[in-house]
């Protein structure tokens, strides 16, 4: 096999923490949509959580479509929060390892209870803002990184598609003027 | 809707499992890997949306073929196309925006706060503020369009 150093060092610098934690852990986002798609026929995404346990609290008609699916979605996301804490119980941790998990530098660990945890160093006020402009985006934009991402772009739809390229995009040019602007984290 | 199979909530937790192990694998539950991809400075995040899209997409279009309908909701397997309209735009910019700004998304947020991001409940509080300021909003111009409609 050919090798060029060049080409190497351009594919290192472009994934300075390889591939293979990505992928895998992509394929495994993937396979949660499966398994809930197989035995439900329900190509769930993540946002729809916020309106829909909303419902449980406000009687605005905007929430209470949400009605018949909320109690699932519930579970869903305290499945999501139990699954990233499996996570931390195992790769995070150090129990576990593998040539295809590589782990970060970001952020912070600290430990409970022989648990490895990880806590962010981004300023709570860009999460908060964040948060809000999230909030009000993916449920006018009818979806966000799961629902348009993986299982709107998964069944090719348009309008997912044309939905991640354009919250892709502004979130690039965002992220680079916040950059440029010297906010970090 | 309430009496569903026995084993349709079980089966949703396990999938929800998956899919958090994933995004905590994946590093997408912190929010810096996201904002290292958008300021180019690690291209990983395209491996893990497209290749969960990639996973989904086969069993989309494969389980049609296998079998009419999903064995605990009786619902078939069909493509649920959302609409398209100018809502999807102006969404997908004002979460473009969000993102691009903290890095954090809806799933990758409740996968945070397992790993241990006790922070991002900043995120959690604004996105439902978020969320709640836009349904009241809908709601409202709902409302003003029906009582319009009515009176003609």
């Amino acid at each position: 096999m050919v090798t060029d150093p060049v080409l190497l060092q351009t594919a290192a610098d472009l994934f300075p923490n390889g591939i293979s934690r990505y992928a895998v852990g992509g394929l495994l986002v993937g396979l949660g949509t499966v398994l809930i798609y197989i035995g439900t026929g329900i190509p769930a995404g993540a946002s729809t959580f916020l309106e829909s346990t909303l419902s449980y609290v406000s009687d605005q008609s905007r929430f209470q479509q949400y009605v018949g699916s909320r109690d699932w979605r519930v579970v869903f996301t305290a499945g999501i929060i139990l699954g990233g804490l499996a996570f931390a119980a195992t790769f995070q941790s150090g129990l576990v390892t593998s040539s295809l998990y590589e782990p970060g530098t970001t952020g912070q660990l600290y430990e409970v209870a022989g648990v490895t945890l990880w806590m962010t160093e981004v300023q709570p006020w860009r999460l908060f803002l964040g948060g809000i402009l999230v909030g009000i985006g993916t449920r006018i934009g009818k979806g966000c990184t799961s629902g348009h991402g993986v299982c709107g772009v998964g069944s090719a739809s348009k309008t997912s598609l044309i939905g991640v390229v354009t919250f892709l995009t502004v979130a690039i040019g965002t992220a680079q003027v916040v950059a440029a602007l010297g906010v970090s984290p | 809707m309430s009496d569903r199979h026995p084993l349709f909530k079980p089966l949703i937790f396990v999938g929800g499992i998956v899919f958090g192990f994933g995004l905590g694998f994946s590093h997408m539950a912190r929010p810096e890997v996201v904002l290292n991809f958008l300021q180019f400075d690690d291209f990983g995040l395209p491996f893990v949306m497209f290749g969960a899209a990639i996973v989904s997409g086969v069993a989309f279009a494969l389980l049609p073929r296998i079998r009419d309908a999903a064995p605990l909701t009786g619902d078939p397997y069909e493509r649920r196309l959302k609409p398209f309209d100018r809502n999807v735009l102006v969404g997908g910019a004002v979460f473009g925006v969000g993102w691009g700004l903290s890095g954090i998304c809806p799933g990758a947020a409740y996968a945070s706060l397992g790993v241990g991001n006790i922070t991002i409940l900043w995120a959690l509080a604004g996105m439902f503020l978020g969320a709640y300021a836009q349904g009241y909003w809908r709601s409202r111009s709902q409302a003003r369009d029906t009582a319009v409609t009515g009176a003609d």
